[in-house]
């Protein structure tokens, strides 16, 4: 037997100078990559990282893999065309609010309706950084930009909700600053079969500082999200005494220990549930009130795109006598003249 | 009175046209393939409105099918020997498509006065209110009454028994053309191979139309068409420019030992390519029915990223769509096949009919120098070798190509010599070479400046590519002055050496004419028989008919320059005459145009060609 190859967050490094500004949140992300892509173990030959445009989009060039950087929106088009022409290969997409949102909105509903297996990293930022600081479909409504100067009037997406909503299998949330979250999260988005969406929080440091603060900030970040683990209590806090439990339809914070509230009272994460409900409660919680869901929200098997179109060929070839141009041709209609 | 006599002919038109409901297509391509069979040429041309069931009896809603059946058959034919009309809008749409000595079958149950009246006649008299010529044979045939009357014990419902009048029609028109029955029978039994009840319904009707024919033999003569005789002995099918154009490509991708793959939407005239491929997985076609336009090309460019043989097809509005992601694929290198099939426009224009006017949009509809190889299929069988080429041209000179054809040779049919594998140029991709590894993104081959192609997968070669310039020599993303614009002038050049690979155009005609015709693509049909014709009345003309556009063959130029009068005529208001002056100076080009979303026609060529004699 081949003896499989340990690879290092090195080996997926490419030599070229990384220009993201300092202090953008991309940065630790990509880093995080690394350490992901060495720790599944697939060669950097085998994987290949596609792009649109935007800064995050950038991406690829920092990889020691194929990489692709196509053009604004059309990431999850071209993905799904690299996966499905080599479903043998590893295929991550990576994009941002913009990209993936707004010009390439269509691409990225199919490509979650239709369950390629693409791990897809979304960087939001909430805010467009390589125009220089317009809004963006995610950008908080109010948001003073360039293009918003007394505030925007839009309502905003939640990326988690839209990927439910195209039936997605897989979506998980990690934060720049959370680096352990997030090499979780890559890892789980990686092996699920399927469109993994990771909703990555990053923070734009020139145009759209603290975008995410509330959530960022160290000291309180414990009380203010909930790392979700498949199989766990929904348990947070620094003390981790607070949990979560149904009230009626809707969610509710509790503390445990008080009003008779016990451990066992709080609800288990099942990320593997069909029905999107529950999952979609949870990553629709905002603060102050409730916790920002954290980690792999949903993760539930489904066939992927990449493979049906495999097997319906292998099925069809299995019953067929054409097996190539010289049979078909044979196959047709004809006469001699 | 006795028997009329058969008469001979070489060739025949026949056209049949009814409501968009009553299977005028079927029955049309039914008829060429039994002409086809007994070893006619053909040359088909349907004509369809874009609406799926248009008001029944109306002039919107009439759609036709001519075929030229016969010997030395360039096209669908001008205008008609029989003309089939299945209602009086029928009638009145084609009515300037009868020849003067043809004769009109029509169906005399449906000219009452409700259904003059829906065809918006305003007499009780069609044929005086249009003028119809008493040269033309009318024959009036109660086709409703015959059709209800030979399934009147089959038990089926009205509704269903009037739609097998086609059938009943194709029955005469096959008797009137000596046209044997078995061979009819044996297109219908594969037509109906899943329905056997339709089946027998349609053969007992067809079967009662021919008998019919033979009772009415005592006042109707029967042509005889001889075999051809200039076709090349072989294997022969009926072929779609369309059909013809997703075997090309099924083709080179084995030629080339290559996954083929195709991402598309669907867009009138193209979306037969997409559905003949999605019907092939036992080749293993690969294909993606896109969630629009543009997903349809980026996802080809994502296959072709991951090494397949990739393709797109679209017509005018589609391409449009895909301006952005063909300059992607020009600065990417990657190959890539791009089908368009024209259609009338600008915007959604007439989208079931047909035109040249993408030409420019093809050559030049894209931002920054983005040069591609552009090609033009000029037949329906043909369209098969122009994209088989198209795929050749872009694996081996890692460039995206443009095929050309329209709504009249991707719809229309033509006889298609069946090929081997074997027989058909080798492919060879510029694949990267086992010695070269590690080496940058944008190495290519120094005489033909194409781009090695490495793909993910492959060991030693991983690459970053993308929209943004590179280095010429690190392939890193550059945005360095001198380097730009050499990477610009070598991406042209590598297109610019297609031109060495590629046929010189040829003259046919009297080449010694003073007078030369120029035409490219789907035209080739009328433009050939017009010159012909012209040569025939004793005025010389020869014809340059260009299927290699971008690059142009290495001899167009001096070839064009060495006649004294130059014209260019295409279906559009001068796109390739406007290129033309600007790759071949000092030459006058003069113009003859249609833009009508119709083809030529003949006569209307040799009237206004003569003229320049």
């Amino acid at each position: 037997m081949e003896e499989i190859k340990q690879y290092s967050a090195k080996d997926f490094k490419s030599d070229q100078y990384v220009r993201w500004c300092p202090g953008c949140g991309d940065h630790a992300l990509v880093n995080v990559l690394q350490k992901s892509m060495a720790e599944i173990g697939i060669a950097p030959h085998e994987t290949a990282v596609i792009s649109g445009i935007g800064c995050s989009s950038r991406l690829p060039y920092y990889m020691n893999t194929y990489g692709f950087h196509t053009i604004h929106g059309r990431g999850a088009a071209v993905a799904t065309g690299v996966k499905v022409a080599n479903p043998n290969l590893t295929v991550w997409q990576i994009t941002g609010d913009g990209d993936c949102l707004a010009i390439g909105g269509n691409h990225f509903i199919h490509s979650v309706r239709r369950n390629v297996d693409l791990n897809v990293l979304l960087f939001n930022n909430q805010i467009y950084g390589l125009t220089k600081g317009q809004y963006s479909p995610t950008s908080k409504k109010g948001l003073v930009t360039k293009s918003s100067p007394f505030g925007t009037v839009e309502r905003p997406f939640r990326p988690a909700e839209l990927t439910f909503g195209a039936r997605g299998t897989f979506f998980a949330r990690t934060l720049d600053v959370d680096l352990q979250t997030a090499q979780t999260v890559l890892t789980a988005a990686a092996q699920h079969k399927g469109t993994s969406v990771v909703e990555c929080l990053v923070n734009c440091v020139i145009f759209n500082d603290g975008a995410h603060g509330w959530l960022a900030d160290k000291a309180n970040r414990a009380d203010r999200s909930i790392v979700l683990e498949h199989g766990k209590p929904m348990i947070f806090g620094s003390n981790k005494d607070k949990g979560l439990v149904l009230e009626g339809f809707n969610l509710k914070v509790v503390s445990i220990g008080e009003h008779g509230v016990k451990e066992s009272d709080i609800l288990i994460h099942d990320a593997t549930c069909e029905d999107a409900t529950l999952h979609q409660k949870l990553a629709m919680m905002e603060g102050p009130d409730m916790p920002i869901a954290m980690g792999v929200i949903r993760q539930v098997a489904a066939e992927t795109y990449d493979a049906a179109v495999e097997n319906q060929i292998k099925e069809i070839q299995a019953q067929t006598s054409i097996k190539n141009f010289d049979d078909l041709v044979d196959s047709l209609e004809q006469w001699e003249i | 009175m006795g028997k009329p006599q058969d008469i001979e002919l070489e060739q025949a038109v026949v056209r049949f046209s009814g409501d968009s409901g009553d299977g005028m297509q079927l029955t049309g391509s039914l008829f060429s393939n039994i002409s086809a069979v007994l070893g006619n040429e053909i040359s088909t041309y349907p004509d369809f409105p874009s609406e799926i069931r248009a008001p029944q009896g109306e002039l919107g809603g009439v759609s036709s099918f001519q075929v030229h059946v016969g010997g030395k058959i360039h096209t669908p034919g001008d205008q008609a020997d029989i003309l089939v009309a299945m209602n009086p809008a029928a009638l009145k749409i084609n009515v300037n498509a009868v020849k003067k000595h043809g004769a009109i079958i029509y169906d005399v149950d449906l000219f009452e006065k409700k259904d003059l009246e829906k065809a918006a006649f305003s007499t009780d008299n069609p044929f005086s209110e249009l003028n119809i010529s008493d040269t033309i044979q009318l024959i009036p045939l109660q086709l409703t009454t015959l059709t209800k009357e030979s399934l009147k014990d089959s038990g089926l419902d009205n509704k269903t028994i009037l739609r097998s009048k086609n059938m009943f029609a194709l029955g005469l028109v096959c008797w009137l053309f000596n046209r044997p029955m078995e061979q009819a029978i044996h297109f219908l039994e594969t037509k109906f191979k899943k329905k056997q009840s339709a089946l027998a319904i349609n053969i007992k009707v067809l079967t009662d139309g021919y008998n019919y024919g033979n009772n009415l033999h005592l006042t109707l003569s029967r042509f005889i068409i001889e075999k051809s005789h200039d076709v090349q002995k072989g294997r022969y099918t009926s072929i779609s420019g369309n059909t013809a154009a997703a075997y090309g490509l099924i083709a080179a991708a084995e030629k080339a030992g290559l996954p083929l793959f195709l991402g598309s939407y669907p867009i009138t005239p193209a979306t037969d390519i997409m559905q003949e491929l999605a019907a092939r997985k036992d080749v293993g076609a690969k294909v993606v029915q896109a969630e629009d336009e543009i997903a349809g090309i980026t996802t080809a460019i994502g296959a072709a990223f991951a090494g397949s043989l990739a393709a797109t097809n679209t017509s005018g509005p589609g391409l449009a769509l895909k301006s952005e992601a063909i300059g992607l694929a020009v600065m990417a290198e990657l190959p890539l096949v791009i089908i368009d099939v024209q259609r009338s426009g600008p915007s959604t224009g007439m989208p079931t009919k047909t035109e040249q006017t993408d030409l420019l949009q093809a050559l030049y509809g894209r931002n920054g120098e983005s040069p591609v190889v552009v090609i033009a299929a000029s037949t329906p069988a043909n369209c098969f070798h122009y994209v088989y080429m198209a795929s050749k041209i872009a694996l081996e000179h890692s460039t995206p190509v443009i095929v050309l054809t329209d709504a009249f040779i991707g719809n229309g049919n033509s006889l298609w010599k069946l090929p081997k594998l074997a027989e058909l140029p080798e492919i060879q991709p510029n694949f990267v070479k086992p010695e070269m590894q590690a080496c940058k993104v944008t190495a290519r081959n120094e005489v033909t400046k194409a781009r090695y192609w490495s793909f993910p997968g492959m060991e030693g070669f991983v690459h970053r590519n993308g929209g943004l310039e590179k280095d010429y020599d690190k392939g890193a993303i550059s945005t360095e002055a001198r380097n730009h614009e050499k990477m610009v002038k070598v991406r042209a050049e590598k297109v610019q050496y297609v031109s060495n690979s590629i046929p010189d155009v040829n003259i046919v005609g009297d080449k010694n004419a003073d007078l030369l015709v120029i035409g490219w693509g789907s035209t080739e049909g009328h433009l050939t028989s017009a010159v012909e014709e012209l040569n025939k009345q004793g005025k010389k003309t020869a014809l340059a008919q260009f299927t290699y556009i971008s690059p142009l063959p290495k001899n167009a130029a001096e070839l064009i320059r060495s006649y004294k009068k130059v014209v260019v005529c295409e279906l559009n208001t001068g796109q390739f005459a406007t290129y033309l002056r600007s790759q071949v100076q000092g030459v006058e080009f003069l113009q003859y145009n249609k833009i009508q979303g119709q083809p030529f026609t003949v006569a209307e060529l040799v009237e206004n060609v003569s003229t320049l004699c």
